[in-house]
């Protein structure tokens, strides 16, 4: 058990990939990404099976990487005393507006969520309690928690389950044997070694995508990654398996959220937590034009999109009513901010601004795909695997069963390791391919070993996708709007992207690791054009709005969107799935 | 925006392996210059003001600033971390200071 730390910084000039030590690592269960899934996945595996060699491997540093790096200030499901799993699941599937979603994957999670808190609470979470002891609830499902020290608390005890933690190790791909997934390879950005990792099951666990859409502060100020989801969680994970042939649920399905303006700071915190209506310019209630759909407790994607709605009718600036406040409340909401996001705070005494003299503006976030949230990933079974046997994914990583978020990605971190740790006991590892992993390696140290050439930079590629995105495939910059001529140009300009993926070129490791995730964006990018193109209605205005389609389409499209990627012609198929309703009742009701 | 980097306080974490902050950063970002022995941030526009390493960093010489294109001049967010509590010190652009103290994590 280690948690093995990277390097500094340091030259590495190599003039070929010959130059590349390789380091190859065997272990029983390989986790991709030790962020809150991963972290869960650590645990569980070696509760059931302490014999097992648990292998994580992290692009960052374990005890600061992913979404949860800055901290938390809830958790938003904690299923209260009177209330069961099923119900839980009911409210997830009128949140996202009656589904498509994956009720058999909601329930399951459900059924392990409240153990996966209280861990976390055993662990040493602070979670706020009233005079009587009881969870203090915030709303309906969520609790406050003061999370500033969340990660470090979740990445402990990966380390001490016994887990080898290799820090600073970016992936790069899936190894592959007769279509099985046997580990994975990855970048060490440090030292520049290619690492192998042989493991009888893989749980990819890297997050969801940033990064893809152009975020509206990324306009010439030094705040390009001022955006809600961690930057740094680009979406290679769903590349990796992508390019191999695993399935993808549910991309067009995006995550958009009503942020605080200029800043991304969380807005849940004030609407529900302080009750801070939403208001618009005339100090309107925004919410009340939307009774119908619950009003205050509209699904999240009416939410989302009100505020942007009031925008386009002329009615914006829109904000959160704080100005009812007390000073005591006002503090108490600002170290709730600080637990998740604290430069939101310095934000405000950079605009000199006190919430309860002054209301807090909020505005719409550029779009990710988040299956913690929303519906994007991996098609998964009950175990979890996705469809390239050996395959597993947990968190933001896994798809069709939005609304996990902190501790729906504990809980399915704990179902992907018995998944995997079950598949495992029947699987010996094949011998290396030594072919198919020098490929891998031209492919990966390409760029560094074009650092001499004029060509372009990782960042350049990265901002030209976003652009396009935006403009072109729905972006916050178009009120999320797209269409079908939109979206085509969107996927030609992708292509002249790939063909150039010849001329990256990266000056040193970091860059490399740029120049990966710009290719890996890119993959991801393709096939959320694709979801998009694919879904010819408007289910969800906002997560995902067709200006030439408007209206929902249950006829046609109360199912799931699929995706899947020739590995060796790179042609993206796309199909549906039926949706199948477990739980009874009004799907659009909690 | 990028931590700014007090040069006079920074000792570059000189004789460990790692500088805390270039340890800390989610995006590996911090990184410690081989001709002054000073940290500093590869890419300002890249940065999520998360203050990992501010957090992270044992001499006091991080500070996370928000862009001026954002907001104004001059306000700064301090976190001190002590043994399972954090204290915050906030001064906002007309001087205005408010500090926040609470546990981080609790003991069993």
């Amino acid at each position: 058990m280690a948690n093995i730390s990277a390097p500094r910084t340091r030259r590495f000039e190599p003039r070929s990939v010959e130059d590349v030590e390789v380091r190859v690592v065997e272990c029983d269960l390989l986790v991709v990404g030790g962020g809150n899934a991963g972290c869960f996945v650590a645990v569980e595996a070696a509760r059931l099976d302490p014999s097992l060699r648990v292998v994580v491997m992290e692009k960052a540093e374990i005890m600061r990487s992913g979404a949860c790096s800055a901290g938390m200030d809830a958790i938003n499901t904690y299923i209260p005393q009177g209330k069961t799993p099923e119900d839980l699941v009911r409210w997830s599937r009128a949140q996202v507006g009656g589904g498509p979603l994956r009720e058999d994957l909601a329930l399951s999670n459900a059924r392990e969520l409240n153990a996966c808190v209280e861990e976390l609470e055993s662990w040493g979470l602070p979670i706020l309690r009233d005079e009587q002891g009881k969870v203090r609830y915030r709303g309906q499902w969520d609790i406050s928690i003061h999370g500033e020290q969340l990660k470090p608390i979740m990445a402990e005890k990966a380390i001490e389950s016994g887990a080898d933690v290799y820090n600073r190790v970016a992936g790069t791909g899936l190894v592959m044997h007769e279509g099985r997934c046997v580990g994975a390879t990855g970048l060490g950005v440090r030292d520049g070694c290619f690492y192998v990792f042989r493991a009888r099951a893989t749980v990819m666990a890297t997050g969801g995508a940033g990064t893809l859409y152009k975020s509206y502060t990324a306009d010439s100020t030094d705040s390009g990654a001022q955006i809600w989801m961690c930057p740094y969680c680009v979406g290679t994970g769903y590349a990796m398996g992508f390019r191999q042939g695993a399935e993808l649920t549910s991309l067009e399905q995006r995550w958009v959220a009503t942020r605080t303006k200029d800043f991304c700071g969380p807005v849940d915190t004030i609407s529900v937590g302080y009750g801070a209506p939403i208001i618009n310019a005339r100090g309107e209630r925004v919410m009340s034009r939307y009774e119908a759909l619950g009003g205050d407790a509209a699904p999240r994607y009416i939410r989302a999109n009100a505020p942007m709605e009031e925008w386009l009718a002329g009615r914006g600036p829109c904000y959160c009513d704080t100005t009812h406040l007390s000073p005591e409340r006002t503090k108490a909401m600002l170290e709730d901010y600080l637990n998740e996001r604290p430069s939101f705070v310095l934000f405000l005494a950079s605009r000199g601004q006190s919430p309860d003299r002054e209301p807090i503006e909020i505005y719409g976030s550029d779009p990710y795909i988040l299956g913690g949230h929303t519906g994007g990933g991996f098609w998964v079974d009950m175990a979890r695997m996705t469809t390239i046997p050996g395959l597993f994914a947990a968190g933001e990583t896994a798809g069709g069963n939005p609304n996990k978020f902190v501790g729906g990605c504990c809980a399915e971190g704990k179902l992907a390791a018995r998944g995997a740790v079950a598949y495992l006991r029947g699987v010996s590892l094949p011998p290396l391919d030594r072919e198919a992993l020098r490929v891998e390696m031209e492919r990966v140290y390409a760029p560094l070993l074009r650092r001499g050439e004029e060509g372009v930079r990782p960042v350049e590629m990265k901002e030209r996708l976003q652009r396009l995105m935006d403009e072109y495939a729905g972006g916050v910059s178009q009120f999320y709007r797209t269409n079908e001529e939109r979206l085509d140009y969107a996927l030609r300009h992708i292509a002249m992207l790939r063909s150039q993926f010849q001329y990256l070129r990266a000056g040193d490791l970091h860059e490399l690791m740029q120049a990966l995730e710009s290719m890996d964006r890119v993959d991801v990018a393709e096939a959320v054009v694709h979801h998009l193109k694919a879904r010819k209605e408007t289910r969800w205005a906002g997560w995902q709005t067709r200006s030439d389609y408007p209206e929902r389409d249950d006829a046609r499209f109360d199912c799931f969107i699929e995706s899947r990627r020739d590995p060796r012609s790179g042609e993206i198929t796309i199909f549906t799935r039926p949706y199948e309703q477990l739980i009874p009742g009004d799907r659009h009701t909690a | 925006m990028p931590p700014k980097v007090d040069t006079h306080k920074c000792t570059g974490c000189a004789g460990r392996e790692e500088s805390f902050c270039e340890r800390a950063c989610p995006g590996d970002l911090m990184a410690v210059s081989s001709e002054n022995g000073k940290a500093y941030c590869r890419a300002a526009s890249e940065c999520w003001d998360c203050m990992s390493c501010v957090k992270a960093c044992p001499a006091g010489a991080l500070e996370t600033k928000i862009p001026y294109q954002l907001g104004y001049f001059k306000a700064t967010l301090r976190p001190i971390m002590g043994k399972n509590v954090i204290t915050w010190k906030c001064r906002d652009i007309y001087g205005n200071e408010a500090v926040y103290r609470y546990v981080n994590r609790i003991v069993r």
